[in-house]
C-alpha cells in the first residue's frame, strides 16, 4: 500500500489548500511543534517520575531510611504539579488537533480515534489513582498506599503507548481504504497496531524513563556540586541515576531497531536522517555536515558505514532522496543534525552509566562511598538537560522527517491545516501563555525542592523531622 | 443504531463534564467572589479542599467528549473546531491558566503568589465555561456549516444564542458549585460556611432561572429551529429541568443539602439532554445528521467496546477515589 500511495503525489490535494496562506501554515506548524515539544517533556516526567517515586517509597519502607522516604515525598509533590501541568498541556493538544489540523481530523479522525479513546481511559485511571496516591498518604497504610501508586505507573506507560501508536499511524498509515477521496473500510485495530507502532512506542517509553531519571538525578548532582553531600542528596542522585543507567543500553538497541525499521518502511526519512541523496550501495555514514540540496558537505564520512549499519554488508543498497520529487523531501540538514545529536547524547549517557557501574564495582571491592568525583557529578548534572535535548531531537527526527506529509504519502500538512484566517495571532497568544506557564512551573518546582514536605502523615513523623540542608 | 449509541455515550460524557467539571469551574467563580485574602480564606480553603483531589478526574470528561466527537463524527469535529477556533482557543488558554494556576497555588506558600495564582485560577474559571457556552450556542443555533472553517469565524459565536449559552454556562456552573459546597461545608460541620454557600446557591439559582426565562425570548428570535425543538419534542425535559431547579432551591432552604445536590444535577442534566433532543437527528443544524457524519461501524463498535471495558476498570476506581475522600481521616475519627 505504501508504494502505491507514494506514486500519486498529494493524493488528497485541494481539500482546503488553496485557501491557506504560507504564514498561517507556518504559524500552525510552529504552534503544534511548540506545544508538543513542551508537552513531551512534562509527559515523559509524568510517565517516569511515578516509577521513581514508587521505587523510592518502596526502598524507603524496606530499609527504613528516613532520607529516602523524604525523597519519595518530595518527588510525589513534584509529580502532582507536573501531572496537573501535563494534563492541561495534553488537553490543549487534543484541541489543537482540531483547531489547527481539521483537514486531518475531519477525514482521518475516525481512523485514529481508537488509540485516543484508549489513551483517555488510561489517563483517567492515572488521574484517579494520582488523586488517591497524593492525597491519601495519611489515610492508608504504607503498604496499601504503595499499591495505589502502581496503577499510576501502568496507566502512564499505557497512555504513552496509545498516543505514540497514533503518531506511528501518521508514519505508517494502515487500516483504511480511500475511495474517491472518502475513507472507507476502516479497521481501527490495524490502524493502531501499524508496523511503526512497536519500534516507536518502545523507543518513546524508554525515553520517558531516561528523561525522568537523568533529569531528577541532575537536580541532586547540582546540589552535591554545591556542597550538599549528605545521605539525602546522595540517594537523590544515585536512585534515579541507576534506573537511567539500566535503561540506556536497552534504548540504544531499540534506537538501532527503529532506524533499521525506517530503511524498510520509510526510506525517505532514513535518507533525510543520513543525508543520502542518491540510491546505491557502499553508502558512507556521514557525521555532521550541511546539505546543499545534493549531498552533505563538510561532514565526517565513514566509508560504507551506512550500508553496513542497514544490512551488515558494504554492498547493501540504501534508498536515497532521489526516489521522491524534491517537493516531497524533508528538510535534510535539520533532520540529520537532530539525529546525530540524539545519538551522541545516547552514547554520552551510556558512558555515564558505565562509569557508575565501574564506581559501584570498585566500591564493592574496596568499600567506602560511591564515586562522587567532581567530574562525575558534573557529567550527571549535564546528563539531565542532555537527555531532554536527545528527547526533543528524536521527536524532531520523526516529525520533520515525515514532512511535507502529515499522513505519510497520503495527506500533506497544507491540506490538513485550518484555512481560517488569523492562526498567527493564536500562535502568539499560545507562546505568551506557555512562557508564563514555563516560568511558573520551574519556579514552583524549585520551591518544592526546598520547602518542607506537607501534608504530613502520622506514619511519616520520622521523615518530617529529617534535617535537610 | 451504533451511531446513536455513540452519540448517547458522548452526551453522557458531556453531561458528566457539565456536572463535575462545571461544578469545578463554578467553585473557581466563588473563589473569585470570596472577597479579600483574609475575609475569603475560609471559603477558599473549603473550595480547595473539596476540589483538590478530584479536579483532574473531573476534567478528563472534556477530553472524553472531544475524542468521542472526533472518532465517531469526524467531519462534525472538523467543522466545529475550524469555524469556532477563536472561542475554542480562548477556552483552551483558560484551561491552561486554570489548571496550572490551581496546582501552583497549592504548591506556593507566600501570600502574593497565592493571590496571583488564585486570581489566574478564578478568572479563567469564569472565562472558560463562558467560551464553551458560546460554542454550544453556535452549534445549537445552526451557525456551524459543514466543511473546514466554512462558517463566519466571528459571528458564529458572537450572537444572541451564543451569549445566552455563555452566560447560562457560567451561572449554572456557579449554582452547581455552590450547591455541592453546601453539602461539603455541612459535612465538615462548618455551619456558617454552609449558610453562606446556601445564600450563594439560592442567589445563583434564581439568576439561572431568570437567564433561562430570558433565553426563551432570545431563542425564539435567534434560533427558531432549536426553539421549536425545545417547545415540542424536548418539552418534557425542559419542564423536568425547571421543576428540578425549583425543587433544588426549596431543598436548599430546608437544608437538605444532599438531596438538593441531586436536584440541581438533574436540572442541569435535563437541560443538556433537552438541547440534544431538540436538535436530534441533526448534529450540525440544517446540514448534517447523525447518520451522515457517523464513522464506519467498525470504528464505532471498537470505540464503544473499548469504553465498555474501560468503564469496568474506571467505575470501581472512581468509587475508590470518592469513597477515600468522602470518609473522614483517621485523625478526625480518633479526635471524635
Amino acid at each position: 500500500m505504501k508504494h502505491s500511495l507514494l506514486a500519486g503525489p498529494w493524493v488528497l490535494g485541494g481539500y482546503a489548500a488553496d485557501r491557506v496562506s504560507e504564514g498561517d501554515l507556518a504559524a500552525a506548524r510552529a504552534q503544534m511543534g511548540f506545544s508538543l515539544a513542551w508537552h513531551i517533556i512534562v509527559a515523559c516526567l509524568g510517565v517516569g517520575l511515578p516509577a521513581l517515586t514508587l521505587l523510592a517509597e518502596w526502598y524507603g519502607i524496606r530499609t527504613g531510611r528516613p532520607e529516602i522516604r523524604l525523597l519519595a515525598r518530595r518527588w510525589a509533590r513534584a509529580m502532582g504539579v507536573l501531572f496537573a501541568v501535563g494534563a492541561v498541556s495534553g488537553t490543549i493538544l487534543s484541541f489543537e488537533m482540531g483547531l489547527l489540523w481539521p483537514g486531518l481530523m475531519g477525514r482521518f479522525g475516525q481512523v485514529i480515534g481508537l488509540p485516543f479513546a484508549l489513551e483517555g481511559i488510561a489517563f483517567f485511571l492515572e488521574a484517579i489513582f494520582l488523586g488517591i496516591y497524593l492525597y491519601a498518604w495519611d489515610r492508608l497504610s504504607p503498604r496499601r498506599h504503595l499499591l495505589t501508586g502502581l496503577p499510576i505507573v501502568i496507566a502512564g506507560t499505557a497512555s504513552a503507548f496509545f498516543v505514540v501508536c497514533a503518531n506511528a499511524w501518521m508514519n505508517q498509515p494502515r487500516g483504511f481504504t480511500l475511495r474517491d477521496g472518502k475513507v472507507v473500510d476502516v479497521d481501527p485495530w490495524a490502524a493502531m497496531l501499524n508496523p511503526a507502532s512497536p519500534p516507536q512506542t518502545v523507543h518513546m517509553i524508554l525515553a520517558a524513563f531516561m528523561v525522568a531519571s537523568f533529569l531528577t538525578a541532575a537536580v541532586y548532582a547540582v546540589a552535591m556540586l554545591r556542597g550538599r553531600r549528605d545521605a539525602y542528596h546522595r540517594a537523590g542522585l544515585f536512585i534515579p541515576l541507576t534506573l537511567g543507567a539500566i535503561v540506556t543500553p536497552f534504548q540504544i538497541v531499540v534506537g538501532d531497531w527503529a532506524a533499521r525499521f525506517l530503511a524498510d518502511y520509510q526510506p525517505t526519512k532514513l535518507a533525510a536522517i543520513e543525508g543520502v541523496y542518491r540510491t546505491g550501495s557502499h553508502v558512507p555514514l556521514t557525521l555532521g555536515g550541511v546539505s546543499d540540496g545534493n549531498g552533505l558537505k563538510y561532514g565526517l564520512e565513514i566509508p560504507d558505514g551506512l550500508s553496513l549499519l542497514v544490512g551488515y554488508r558494504p554492498d547493501t543498497v540504501v534508498k536515497g532522496l532521489d526516489r521522491v520529487p524534491p517537493a516531497q523531501r524533508p528538510p535534510v540538514t535539520g533532520v540529520h543534525w537532530a539525529f546525530d545529536l540524539m545519538v551522541a547524547v545516547g552514547f554520552f549517557l551510556l558512558a555515564l552509566g558505565l562509569w557508575l557501574l565501574w564506581a559501584w564495582w570498585r566500591r564493592r571491592r574496596t568499600g567506602g562511598e560511591l564515586n562522587t568525583a567532581r567530574l562525575f557529578l558534573v557529567s550527571a548534572a549535564v546528563a539531565g538537560p542532555a537527555a531532554v535535548v536527545a528527547l526533543e531531537c528524536g521527536w524532531s527526527v520523526t516529525e520533520l522527517g515525515r514532512q511535507p506529509w502529515i499522513v505519510w504519502g497520503v495527506m500533506s500538512v497544507r491540506d490538513a491545516v485550518n484555512p481560517a484566517p488569523g492562526l498567527m495571532t493564536g500562535l502568539w497568544l499560545v507562546l505568551v501563555v506557555y512562557a508564563a506557564m514555563t516560568v511558573a512551573t520551574v519556579y514552583v518546582l524549585r520551591r518544592l525542592a526546598r520547602g518542607t514536605p506537607v501534608p504530613r502523615a502520622p506514619q511519616e513523623e520520622d521523615v518530617t523531622g529529617y534535617p535537610v540542608v | 443504531m451504533l451511531a446513536d449509541a455513540a452519540l448517547a455515550v458522548m452526551w453522557v460524557g458531556l453531561t458528566c463534564y457539565a456536572l463535575f467539571g462545571g461544578a469545578d469551574f463554578g467553585a473557581g467563580v466563588w473563589d473569585l467572589l470570596a472577597g479579600g485574602a483574609e475575609r475569603g480564606r475560609a471559603r477558599r480553603s473549603l473550595i480547595e479542599h473539596s476540589i483538590g483531589p478530584v479536579w483532574e478526574a473531573n476534567h478528563v470528561w472534556l477530553i472524553f467528549v472531544i475524542v468521542m466527537l472526533w472518532s465517531a463524527f469526524s467531519p462534525v469535529f472538523a467543522a466545529v473546531m475550524s469555524t469556532l477556533y477563536i472561542p475554542l482557543t480562548l477556552a483552551a488558554l483558560g484551561i491552561i491558566a486554570r489548571g496550572a494556576a490551581f496546582a501552583f497555588r497549592k504548591a506556593s506558600t507566600e501570600l502574593w503568589q497565592q493571590r496571583l495564582f488564585g486570581a489566574c485560577f478564578a478568572l479563567s474559571s469564569l472565562l472558560t465555561p463562558f467560551f464553551l457556552g458560546t460554542v454550544a450556542g453556535a452549534v445549537a443555533s445552526g451557525r456551524v456549516p459543514p466543511g473546514l472553517a466554512a462558517g463566519d469565524v466571528v459571528t458564529s459565536w458572537l450572537n444572541p444564542t451564543s451569549l445566552l449559552g455563555g452566560v447560562l454556562a457560567v451561572v449554572t456552573c456557579a449554582h452547581l458549585a455552590a450547591v455541592y459546597l453546601c453539602a461539603d461545608a455541612s459535612r465538615a460541620d462548618r455551619t456558617e460556611l454552609a449558610a453562606a454557600f446556601t445564600r450563594d446557591a439560592v442567589a445563583s439559582g434564581l439568576v439561572a432561572g431568570v437567564v433561562a426565562l430570558a433565553g426563551i425570548a432570545v431563542l425564539h428570535a435567534d434560533a427558531p429551529e432549536l426553539f421549536h425543538g425545545l417547545t415540542h419534542r424536548a418539552l418534557p425535559l425542559v419542564i423536568t429541568s425547571a421543576v428540578a431547579g425549583l425543587a433544588g432551591l426549596g431543598l436548599l432552604l430546608r437544608r437538605r443539602f444532599v438531596t438538593a445536590r441531586a436536584a440541581a444535577a438533574l436540572a442541569v442534566a435535563a437541560i443538556l439532554w433537552a438541547w440534544g433532543a431538540a436538535q436530534y437527528p441533526a448534529l450540525l443544524v440544517g446540514s448534517t445528521t447523525v447518520t451522515e457524519a457517523a464513522a464506519n461501524s467498525s470504528v464505532l463498535s471498537a470505540v464503544l467496546v473499548a469504553l465498555g471495558v474501560g468503564a469496568l476498570v474506571l467505575v470501581p476506581s472512581l468509587w475508590l477515589l470518592y469513597a477515600t475522600f468522602q470518609r473522614e481521616t483517621p485523625d478526625q475519627q480518633s479526635s471524635q
